[in-house]
């Protein structure tokens, strides 16, 4: 076993053994709780610009499998957990997680006390972190840290550059691609919807010559205001098209209709979630990885109304536009990794379309 | 959602005595919900019959009632207190089947009683195997290919068309009760009659077999707004055919993607939904290895041991929520008890592996059937905390108490590799140690798995165990490999075993190299949220969390898994223990390993260490919180076994000290502390060769009573008549030497009386005398107990009084003894002596209302009984006449011998309270589910020694208007005496025979005193597994059966005819 370092901003170095790629990296350093799902983890490209911690002990249990990806390449900068299994058991079991992670240059650490890790990062909030390069030592890291600094282009690494169609005999829908997981396209061809994937900046003019039933905003990695020009493109489809947003599109949806968007201390990331419907007073289970929100007062001066918020902590997890036909969740209803209590929410998007479309353009811009 | 205001007094059911299948687990979840009742301000009466339960005690409901858990019963307390509602979810198969019972008498429309948690229909949906199976289809969730039969033609037939082996599961039973696999048409035949003579409602499942899926367990839990959620999963190592209860488990599941994880939660929270639940369910389901097929097996819709070992592996009290929720909260507002911050709506992310082994019976019956099937066997189970599989698994394997710390029995090294393949192939008890065993031959993983469909990625982790003890055997005292074996869990014994050297060698160079162990806090989140819960477990890691008070401290000792002779009672002094202590102000901190019981409920201490209990683990804690002392005496022998290894760490031991113990144990001492107070005992011999026996039992006269110094696990104790016994005794036993003799003592036939006493080193109080319905040779936790005694002499009494204070006064004991006597001719001899906590102190402590292990603790912390107000003797005599009847679970286990004998074999006990001794008894049969039949017929089959006691039995069973039934030779005696019998024929015989009028259920009661003749498969034998397995009592000693004759002759008329008058005047 190579021995590895992780190196915190406050100072915390852990010593452990590295698996996955030999190269060191830099990120923001963040925790998940689910016992299950790293494949779709390391694979979610809105991990990009951080080094994932598994709070569960045991990782790479079931292998790496040909079906569970969110993406075709990983983004994920890191990944820790404090055991990772060599032999995987599992009938669906292509590779180890450790050759997967290697074979895409993603470093891996373990062996380290995690629990201790995910308390600290609990205190002071997510902080950035750096992990050594086979043979680099611990101060090496630490020079890595201090010129790593928050990336503001990690929806430009992860969207798609031009775009495509996933053909389907349903609705049409335009999927905007900020760092998009499969888990929301598989939802709407399992819906046969005939969708166009489009790149984060593709235009407003563009989008329009697609003719869509309806828009998508997919979710992605970092901060919603890194993008501004997408803002404003969103600006100009609430009211032309039904608009659904989710995770960092859904606070791209609240920052184009008024809002205002935080940093969470340490985000939400984990499979089962607590969100409460206002509108009926349910209460369901989400699956969530977010770090930055739709700040809850920034709601009152604007056309949206809240319509779902975190059990935990009371922070906005859905919105809808009171005027116009458009809506957002925070949390992932595609799970892929975690509960699947909210798939139907895709089905309410398309339901919306259907209205729309009956009721006729005409009071959409009332 | 507000609760409900409409009703204001709940009747809660418990689960009675404990059998297998159904243990301490609801004692837990019992009192969990009646705390979580009062404390929403609900009026809580408790109806329970099983005296050694916290759940009993008066502090956990506003009334309590230790009646017979009966439709009768139950009926006659809804009339006195007319509650408006019961809650029966917590009281497991019992509360359930009552609760249909119940409604079916029509008592709960009569007097409206509402029913909470489960609806009627939600019940019979899921207990009912034909409701359920159409449900499913209904909801889509595949079952496996099955039909339900009433007759055994039906099950034949059904067989014949999809093959075998099949799978038989009888309805609305418990533990998989009369159900298992059948390979071919006779086995199909004898299970299927069983299985529905067993069935409350004559019905069985006949099942595709589906062994070889994985088997995993979710444990969910809805409102009323139908929020649900899957608390814990769970993945059974055991495949599909060894029943859950009987399986290695762990939690969470360890081999599925999220795919399969979510496909599975779905498919319960699916389940749980349509069942309407309003409260927690436990869902199983079986999924192929090879794809995601799966199949639903059952739901419990109520509470279960799986649930309290959810709780305990997550932290999350599920008994609590579902309390809660049963009288109409929902969990978005009951708060996460855990981290005090969050809502009880959300599903707990472990950050450990926990492991789950079951703890079998076998040590004590070793004639018993080890094969696990689709019936459960084991008593009692422990629960590992780790923070990998190995370490979890071997933390687990050493809270077992099996005489081994590791994955190796010395038994199975002659075993040739073939040898235990074949023990692969069918699993038994056993079979962790003979994979390790076959693992260190080399035998490849694929072959393994062929051979057992446990999960490669186990077998794995076994090999990698085995490797890992290579690598220690070739580098002796390497830290580094040292460091790396306590991370996996390797126990110092073990390493010491491996490096052949003394544990305290291996413990002292582990303290020069500083690798010692730290402790995390169980918090249902994995840190994600603050929290502060006092319950920790060790790993070797980096962070410490559990941080030492500044309070004074004591340490309390569990007493680990349930198993034959040690149960509940010791966890219900464990727990009375550690709340005197807090009373006193000290800081009370408990290490157990048992996840059923309610002393491992964080919230009963100051501070719970979920750890083994071998000497290396207790001293950890110790080492960390360094407490005033320790109590050793409530956690039974397991604790007790500590003292020798304590005192040589210098641990202060409180209470009654090594030697007191030792003077106890050690049989010359013994014998000399007894000659010293001149006291009688039994004349006994110790012989170190087997020959001398002879000699010894001829010197002491026959009958005598013999038993190894010491067996690990369970002292084979027999009583023996004649040399030919004897020999053949011998002929089983182990050998003996110097080191470890036979013992052989004079059997005295006399009175049994059992004594319990406090003392804080000066006075010496006895809260009650117990006097035993069955004579001297059962042991005292298979024979009824009355109190107060009913036979012996006022002088008798004072003599044993006297004896115990002496004996407590001279062995110097502080807190609680035990004290075992026999009357023989007016002589009180001493049989034997424990020095701690029994198995009587719940029954005593409740029908006497002092609450013995509470005031034991004070004593063993320095009070004075003078000044508590007690004087040195006996308290009062009550009036009322109680009876602890003994409990046994040998419908659970195949081949066991029902004869009750100086082998403890009942699992639980019942109580029996009223007026007269008589209507006592009644009740406490009736509790133990023991059939008091009015009528009927009886059969006779009584050992030539016996004939002549039998014979006034007889008579009086005549008198009440039975039928009686015997074999040749007791048939003939009887008639001899004029007492009708009609004559059956022997075992084998075509004609109608001893075993086919009990099979064709001829008679209600059988009275059988006929030795197993030391042949295993003797006729007695045959006929006593035939009585149990078609649930007729079977009584093997003639004192129950005068007891029970005397229960219905005062509870029945005989018809007498007048005498006539014309003799007398000719
Ligand atoms: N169709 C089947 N094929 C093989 N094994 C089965 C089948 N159904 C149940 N079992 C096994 O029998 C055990 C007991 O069955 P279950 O219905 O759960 O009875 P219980 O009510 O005692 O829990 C299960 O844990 C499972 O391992
Ligand atoms: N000398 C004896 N004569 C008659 N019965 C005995 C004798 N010794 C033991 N027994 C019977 O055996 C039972 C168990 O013996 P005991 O010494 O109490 O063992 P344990 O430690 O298992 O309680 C006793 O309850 C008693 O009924
Ligand atoms: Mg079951
Ligand atoms: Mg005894």
């Amino acid at each position: 076993m190579t021995e590895r370092f992780l190196v915190l901003e406050d100072g915390t170095t852990l010593k452990g053994e590295g698996f996955g790629a030999d190269n060191g990296t830099s990120g923001e350093m963040v925790f998940h709780t689910g016992m299950t799902g790293y494949q779709e983890i390391v694979s979610d490209p809105s991990y990009c610009g951080e080094i994932v911690m598994q709070t569960y002990p045991l990782a790479g249990n079931y292998g790496i499998n040909r079906d569970d990806f969110e993406t075709v390449t990983p983004f994920v900068y890191g990944f820790v957990a404090k055991e990772f299994c060599s032999s995987p058991s599992n009938f669906r079991s292509e590779e180890t997680l450790h050759d997967y992670l290697r074979a895409n240059n993603i470093p891996g650490l373990s062996g380290i006390d995690t629990r201790m890790l995910t308390k600290r990062i609990r205190a002071h909030g997510t902080m950035r972190a750096a992990m050594s390069g086979i043979g680099e030592n611990a101060e090496q890291a630490l020079e890595r840290l201090r010129h790593s600094e928050r990336e503001s282009d990690l929806v430009q690494k992860t969207s798609t550059l031009k775009p495509y169609v996933v053909p389907g005999g349903g609705k049409r829908i335009v999927l905007i691609d900020f760092g998009m997981k499969h888990g929301i396209l598989r939802e709407l061809t399992k819906r046969d919807c005939h969708v166009t994937v489009v790149p984060y900046n593709y235009g407003w003019e563009a989008i329009l010559r697609l003719k869509p039933d309806g828009i998508l905003l997919s979710n992605g990695p970092g901060d919603p205001k890194d993008i501004p020009d997408s803002v404003a493109t969103i600006r100009s489809m609430v009211g032309s098209y039904p608009v659904f947003g989710i995770g960092l599109g859904h606070q791209l949806l609240a920052l184009a209709t008024g809002a205002d968007t935080e940093r969470l201390s340490f985000g939400h990331r984990g499979p089962s979630h607590p969100v409460k419907d206002l509108t009926n007073d349910k209460v369901f289970i989400t699956s969530q990885n977010h770090g930055y929100a739709v700040s809850r007062d920034s709601l009152a001066k604007t056309d949206l109304e809240l319509t779902q918020v975190s059990v935990h902590d009371h922070s906005v997890e859905g919105i809808r536009h009171t005027v116009h036909p458009a809506f957002s969740v925070q949390y992932q209803p595609e799970s892929s990794p975690g509960s699947e209590d909210m798939k139907h929410i895709y089905d309410e998007f398309l339901q919306l379309i259907t209205d729309c479309t009956r009721n006729g353009k005409e009071d959409m811009y009332a | 959602m507000p609760k409900k205001t409409n009703i204001q007094t709940i009747l809660v059911i418990g689960s009675g005595p404990i059998v297998i299948g159904q243990a301490a687990e609801f004692d837990y979840s019992g009192s969990q919900a009646c705390q979580a009742l009062s404390e929403e301000g609900y009026t809580v009466i408790l109806a329970n019959s099983n005296p050694a339960t916290i759940m009993t005690d008066h502090t956990m409901a506003d009334k309590v009632y230790m009646e017979p858990l009966t439709a009768d019963f139950l009926t006659k307390i809804i009339r006195k207190e007319q509650p408006d509602a019961i809650l029966p979810t917590l009281g497991g198969q019992t509360g359930l089947n009552m609760a249909v019972e119940l409604d079916r008498s029509g008592i709960l429309d009569a007097y409206n009683v509402e029913l909470l948690g489960s609806s009627l229909s939600a019940i019979q949906k899921a207990e009912d195997r034909e409701v359920f199976r159409s449900l499913m289809n209904d909801l889509g969730e595949p079952v496996p290919e099955s039909t339900i039969v009433n007759s055994v033609e039906a099950a034949s037939n059904f067989a014949a068309s999809i093959g075998y082996p099949i799978i038989v599961r009888p309805a609305y039973t418990l533990g998989g009760t009369g159900g298992g696999m059948c390979y071919n048409a006779n086995e199909l035949e004898e299970i299927v009659r069983n299985g529905l003579a067993i069935s409350p409602v004559n019905q069985c499942l006949i099942e595709k077999n589906i062994a070889g899926f994985k088997e995993i367990e979710y444990e969910v839990v809805r409102d009323k707004q139908d929020l649900a959620i899957a608390v814990c999963n769970m993945e059974n190592i055991d495949p599909v055919g060894i029943h859950t209860g009987d399986s290695i488990v762990a939690a969470p599941s360890q081999t599925l993607s999220d795919r399969e994880y979510q496909l599975l939660r779905n498919a319960s929270l699916n389940i749980i939904r349509a069942l309407e639940i309003e409260g927690g369910c436990n869902v199983q389901l079986a999924i192929d290895p090879n794809s995601f097929a799966y199949y639903v097996i059952e739901v419990n819709p109520r509470l279960s041991r799986s649930s309290a070992l959810a709780s305990k592996a997550t932290g999350y009290p599920i008994a609590k929520i579902a309390a809660k929720i049963a009288i109409g909260l929902t969990l978005d507002e009951i708060v996460n008890p855990i981290t005090g911050t969050t809502y009880a709506c959300f599903e707990p992310s472990l950050d450990y592996v926990v492991t789950k082994i079951p703890r079998f019976p076998f040590d004590k019956f070793v004639t018993g059937n080890r094969y696990l099937g689709t019936q459960m066997k084991a008593t009692g189970e422990v629960m590992a905390i780790g923070r990998s599989f190995e370490e979890s698994l071997l933390k687990g394997i050493r809270s077992l108490e099996i005489g081994t710390e590791e994955l190796w029995l010395p038994s199975l090294v002659e075993l040739t590799v073939d040898e235990l393949k074949n023990r692969l192939q069918k699993a038994d008890d056993e079979r962790l140690f003979v994979l390790a065993e076959v693992i260190r031959r080399d035998v490849p993983i694929d072959e393994l798995y062929r051979l057992t469909q446990i999960d490669r990625f186990y077998l794995v982790k076994l090999q990698q165990l085995i490797g890992l003890e290579e690598s220690l055997s070739a580098q002796p005292f390497s830290p580094g490999v040292m460091k790396q074996a306590k991370e996996a869990g390797l126990s110092d014994t073990h390493i010491a075993r491996l490096w052949d050297v003394s544990v305290d060698q291996i413990y002292t160079f582990r303290m020069e190299q500083s690798i010692t162990p730290v402790y995390k806090m169980v918090d249902t989140c994995a840190a994600e949220f603050e929290s502060d819960t006092p319950y920790f477990y060790s790993t070797y890691e980096d962070e410490n969390e559990s941080q030492p008070s500044e309070r004074k401290k004591i340490l309390v000792i569990g007493s680990g898994p349930i198993r034959i002779g040690q149960g509940i009672e010791f966890d219900y002094a464990t727990v009375h223990s550690v709340m005197a202590i807090q009373e006193m102000g000290y800081e009370a901190i408990i290490m157990n390993n048992n996840p059923e019981t309610i002393s491992t409920d964080f919230s009963i201490s100051d501070k719970l260490y979920f750890e083994p209990l071998t000497l290396e683990d207790v001293m950890h804690v110790i080492d960390l919180e360094q407490p005033e002392g320790v109590i050793l005496q409530f956690g039974g022998q397991t604790a007790i076994n500590l003292a020798d290894g304590l005192k040589r760490r210098n641990v202060t031991i409180l209470g009654t000290n090594l030697e007191a113990i030792d003077k106890a144990e050690d049989r010359d001492k013994f014998e000399a502390l007894l000659n010293e107070l001149n006291l009688l005992r039994p004349k006994g011999k110790a012989v170190p060769q087997l020959d001398d026996a002879f000699d010894a039992a001829r010197e002491l006269g026959y009958p005598v009573l013999v038993r190894p110094s010491y067996v690990i696990g369970g002292s084979r104790m027999d009583v023996v008549h004649d040399e030919e016994e004897l020999d053949a005794y011998l002929a089983k036993s182990d050998g003996a030497d110097s080191e470890h003799p036979i013992l052989i003592d004079k059997y005295l036939t006399g009175i049994e009386i059992e004594v319990d006493a406090i003392s804080d080193g000066e006075t010496v109080i006895v809260p009650g005398i117990m006097e035993h319905i069955e004579r001297s040779g059962v042991h005292s936790g298979d024979s009824i107990a009355v109190y107060p005694p009913q036979r012996i002499s006022q002088d008798v009494k004072e003599k044993c009084l006297d004896a115990a204070i002496k004996i407590t006064r001279r062995m110097n004991a502080v807190g609680l003894i035990n004290l075992q006597f026999i009357i023989d001719q007016g002589d009180v001899y001493v049989l034997e002596v424990n020095p701690r906590a029994s198995r009587t102190i719940p029954f005593l402590s409740k029908i006497t209302g002092v609450t013995m292990a509470a005031l034991a603790t004070r004593c063993i912390l320095g009070e004075s009984l003078q000044q508590m107000g007690y004087a040195t003797g006996i308290l009062p005599e009550q009036d009322a006449v109680s009876v602890k009847v003994p409990v046994f679970s040998f419908e659970k286990l195949r081949s066991v011998d029902t004869t009750l004998g100086p082998e403890m074999k009942s699992t639980g006990e019942a109580i029996g309270h009223d007026e007269t001794l008589e209507k006592a008894l009644y009740k406490g049969l009736k509790a133990a589910s023991m059939p008091v039949p009015k009528d009927g017929a009886v059969l006779l089959t009584v050992a030539d020694k016996d004939k002549q006691e039998a014979l006034a039995s007889a008579k009086r069973f005549h008198e009440l208007g039975f039928h009686l039934y015997a074999t040749k030779g007791t048939a003939a005696y009887m008639q001899n005496a004029g007492i009708p019998v009609t004559e059956v024929a022997k075992i084998g015989s075509a004609e109608r025979n001893v075993i086919s009028i009990i099979e064709n259920l001829e008679v209600q009661l059988v009275v059988n005193t006929l030795t197993s003749g030391k042949q295993p498969r003797s006729d007695g034998f045959m006929i006593r597994r035939e009585a149990v397995e078609h649930g007729i009592a079977c009584l093997t000693n003639l004192d129950t059966a005068n007891a029970i004759l005397n229960v219905i002759d005062s509870t029945t008329f005989k018809a007498t005819p007048m005498t006539s008058h014309q003799e007398v005047r000719s």
